[in-house]
């Protein structure tokens, strides 16, 4: 695979630093180079938070990117900020709950999932970032979503919230879902 | 008298009087009158008494301290101005085997090196501090410190230490007894006999609370610097009695079980 | 070698130390470098006789260091640019007293305040003093987590081996970004070589003292002798470097850390354009390569040094190569870092 870049972008809160882990830790399972950075500082205290993960089969020189090939927007400032440098063929998840406008993505392929509504019907608002994760893995095809929740597991796991796996699992597979009618939403 | 006759004379005497073991053979360069060469004899006396000259680390910084390698047989650590509370707590983090002691003036331990020791105190670090406090800078050539007494003439005080520009004298000990971490905090004199024996019991406790692992100790002596307080060593003797005292009252000021 | 994990370049420095046998750790908080104090925090008492001190402040950290080392044990602090300008005193005492000990920078940006962003500007108070007196770090720049991890361990041996501090020189995004590490195994303390200069107690033998004090101008003349002496052998035995693509380069261009990395973007760049970037990386920033760098200079006509700053390094690029050669400098600050395409441009400036 040649290297593939993805910006995930929200508010603070929205899970958007382990969403990026997620991806990274993902590749590395499956065997690729991997690189995870992180927005830090007086950013990341209630303001907008984003972090860039890099999946190669070769070295990664610069985990820093300008043209992103995928962007995971949580929220309307986050495409605003990083929707026009997303490579012209990308891919754009973008957070319909919360975004109505989104011309600034031009020609690029952008799926509206409306990933706050998923989340409330499982019961759960905080896995906001599974659902569009899977969204992305349809889309991009990059990381399968088995992978994904494979990656996912091995983290929470690490951190101790294995009680969340389950949870998380049903938010990847809904955002996997949706995508697939969002594909077709865009296209027609 | 006869050779024979001294030798008879000296079969009959007892040793009465010996250097300790914990200093080494020489002559401290200490100015006449000055009380560093009492204060170091004493911990040296405390350390063969309590049986640690293997176990002990000093730790002494630059100022009329700086030679504290040379007089003491003993492992020695020789830090920056300042900051012996500071070595003195690594050295004992990473040997909690060992006694380890700092040895610190007024202007290491109550103004460059406030930081390090008011914390090492609040820590309660487990660790021995002897602090001189002279009312002046010794070494470089008795320059004010914070401890100086109002109207104390100094090199940089030649008119006085005026309150309105300085402030007064800072009273680390009772400073440093408020805070609920040290164990055992003392001020001590050396100028009589019956306060040499009280400074150093104070000191042999002092070590004995690191020995047992009860924390922070610290024993303040009221020191006389005859050469730059301009007075002979009897006069200074006397300041400190009349006037030093009055600022700096002898006695333990806490002691914690 | 052991498992490999994905880390955080802050916490593969802080595990690759413990498992070099640091047991003792002291530092102050400062951003980009805190997950390492936070995982030392974590991890260091689970150690057996592991010491993690939070130290009132970094001189106070720095003068922790000081007394820990001085009893032979391995010891470390951290902490990113302007605490390393406060600890600058304790480290000048640590050398003048040839002590072992690792001090990791995560540079930020300065002068002063600066900003929390990654930045390349303590170079020279890394590699040319920084604090007073006549002295040397062993300084060590790596541009990976994974190296960061090797390199910290590494620094131990070093730090031991000549009885001077090692400088771990990273900048914020080596310490905040992630990267798969495989760590290496941990080290037996008790297998580490003894040091008997160290203050122990002098039991059995006679009293070691650790100082940096000669009261006498020939006496400290001499101390100044034997530490020159050192360093020439670190610089001997010690410089290390990597090389890319500089069989025969069209260019070469030299930087170190970060930037060094974000040039291999840039070379395949020019690799699609027809053009062979060759790149230099001095890993030991002190002692500098400039033996080998002048060796390979002589096959381009221009050597181009890239920076996070406005010109570092590029002053020891100089001083190693011919003055026939053309030694033009690139450099970002402020935390913008160079983009592969934004040096491309730079290097067709020279091609």
């Amino acid at each position: 695979m040649e290297q593939y870049s993805t910006i995930v972008s929200g508010f603070g809160g929205q899970g958007v630093i382990l969403t990026g882990k997620i991806i990274a830790r993902t590749g590395m399972e499956e065997g690729l180079e991997v690189t995870w950075l992180p927005s830090y500082g007086p950013e990341m205290r209630g303001g907008t938070a984003n972090c860039t993960a890099i999946i190669s089969s070769e070295l990664i020189g610069s985990p820093v990117v300008n043209e992103p090939s995928s962007l995971i927007a949580l929220n309307k400032p986050s495409l605003d900020k990083f929707g026009p440098s997303v490579q012209k063929d990308g891919v754009i998840i973008l957070n319909s709950s919360l975004i109505d406008d989104f011309s600034v993505v031009g020609s690029r392929n952008a799926v509206p999932i409306p990933v706050n509504e998923i989340a409330k019907d499982l019961g759960n608002q905080k896995v906001i970032n599974m659902v569009a994760l899977g969204g992305w893995s349809n889309v991009t095809g990059k990381l399968s979503l088995s992978s994904l929740k494979n990656g996912m597991k091995l983290i929470l796991e690490e951190s101790g919230k294995e009680k969340f796996v389950g949870i998380n699992e049903k938010a990847l597979e809904k955002g996997y879902e949706a995508a697939k009618e969002g594909v077709k939403a865009s296209s027609v | 008298m006869s050779e024979e006759a001294i030798a008879e004379n000296t079969a009959k005497m007892k040793k009465v009087f010996d250097s300790p073991e914990s200093l080494n053979d020489q002559h401290f360069s200490y100015c006449p009158g000055c009380h560093h060469g009492v204060i170091n004899r004493l911990i040296a006396e405390a350390i063969d008494e309590l049986g640690i000259q293997d176990t002990t680390v000093g730790t002494a910084p630059v100022g009329c301290s700086v030679f504290l390698y040379k007089w003491f047989d003993i492992d020695v650590i020789q830090p920056a101005h300042g900051r012996v509370s500071a070595v003195a707590t690594g050295a004992k983090r990473a040997r909690p085997d060992l006694t380890v002691f700092a040895y610190q003036g007024d202007g290491d331990f109550a103004s460059i090196g406030t930081n390090n020791s008011t914390h090492a105190a609040n820590r309660g670090e487990n660790i021995t501090t002897f602090f001189i406090n002279n009312t002046l800078y010794g070494m470089t050539g008795g320059e004010m410190a914070p401890t100086t007494l109002i109207g104390q003439k100094t090199t940089t005080s030649p008119h006085g230490r005026s309150a309105k520009d300085y402030g007064y004298p800072i009273k680390m000990s009772e400073m440093l007894a408020e805070l609920d971490g040290p164990t055992y905090i003392t001020r001590q004199a050396v100028y009589d006999p019956k306060r040499i024996d009280r400074a150093k019991a104070a000191i042999k406790k002092a070590f004995r609370i690191q020995m047992e692992d009860e924390g922070y100790s610290l024993v303040e002596f009221l020191s006389a610097c005859p050469i730059n307080w301009g007075m002979d060593p009897a006069e200074a003797n006397d300041r400190i009695k009349k006037e030093v005292e009055e600022v700096y009252p002898l006695g333990d000021i806490i002691e914690r079980g | 070698m052991g498992e490999k994990k994905l880390m955080r370049g802050n916490e593969a420095i802080a595990e690759a130390a413990i498992r070099a046998g640091c047991r003792n750790y002291f530092a102050y908080p400062i951003t980009p470098q805190a997950e390492l104090l936070q995982w030392m925090a974590e991890y260091m008492p689970k150690q057996e006789n592991g010491t993690f001190l939070q130290a009132e402040s970094e001189i106070g950290a720095i003068s922790m260091v000081y007394g820990a080392a001085s009893t032979g044990e391995r010891t470390m602090t951290s902490s990113s640019s302007p605490g390393i300008s406060l600890k600058q005193e304790g480290i000048s005492y640590l050398a003048g007293s040839e002590l072992p000990a690792v001090i990791v920078n995560i540079m930020r940006g300065g002068p002063g305040l600066g900003n929390i962003q990654p930045a390349q500007g303590d170079y020279f108070q890394a590699t040319k003093g920084g604090g007073h007196g006549d002295y040397r770090l062993i300084v060590l720049a790596p541009s990976t987590v994974p190296e960061a991890a090797e390199l910290t361990f590494e620094a131990f041996n070093l730090a031991d081996e000549y009885r001077n501090p090692v400088i771990l020189l990273a900048d914020g995004m080596i310490g905040q970004m992630m990267e798969p590490v495989e760590l290496p195994s941990p080290v037996d303390t008790s297998d580490l070589p003894t040091k008997p200069w160290a203050t122990t107690g002098k039991d059995g033998r006679d009293a070691n003292t650790i100082r940096s004090f000669a009261m006498g101008a020939e006496a400290l003349k001499s101390i100044n002798q034997g530490l020159q002496e050192k360093y020439d052998n670190i610089k001997e035995a010690e410089t290390r470097y990597e090389e890319v693509g500089v069989d025969n380069p069209d260019i070469l261009l030299v930087a170190f850390g970060t930037v060094a990395r974000i040039a291999r973007s840039t070379r395949r760049l020019a690799g699609e354009q027809g053009i062979n970037l060759g790149i230099f990386r001095p890993i030991t920033l002190w002692p500098f390569p400039g033996n080998r760098l002048a060796e390979l200079s002589k096959k381009v006509d221009t050597v181009l040094t890239v920076e996070m700053n406005f010109g570092q390094m590029v002053e020891d690029v100089r001083l190693s190569v011919d003055s026939d050669i053309n030694t033009p400098f690139y450099g970002e600050q402020g935390g913008v870092v160079p983009d592969p395409s934004r040096i491309l441009q730079e290097v067709k400036k020279y091609v």
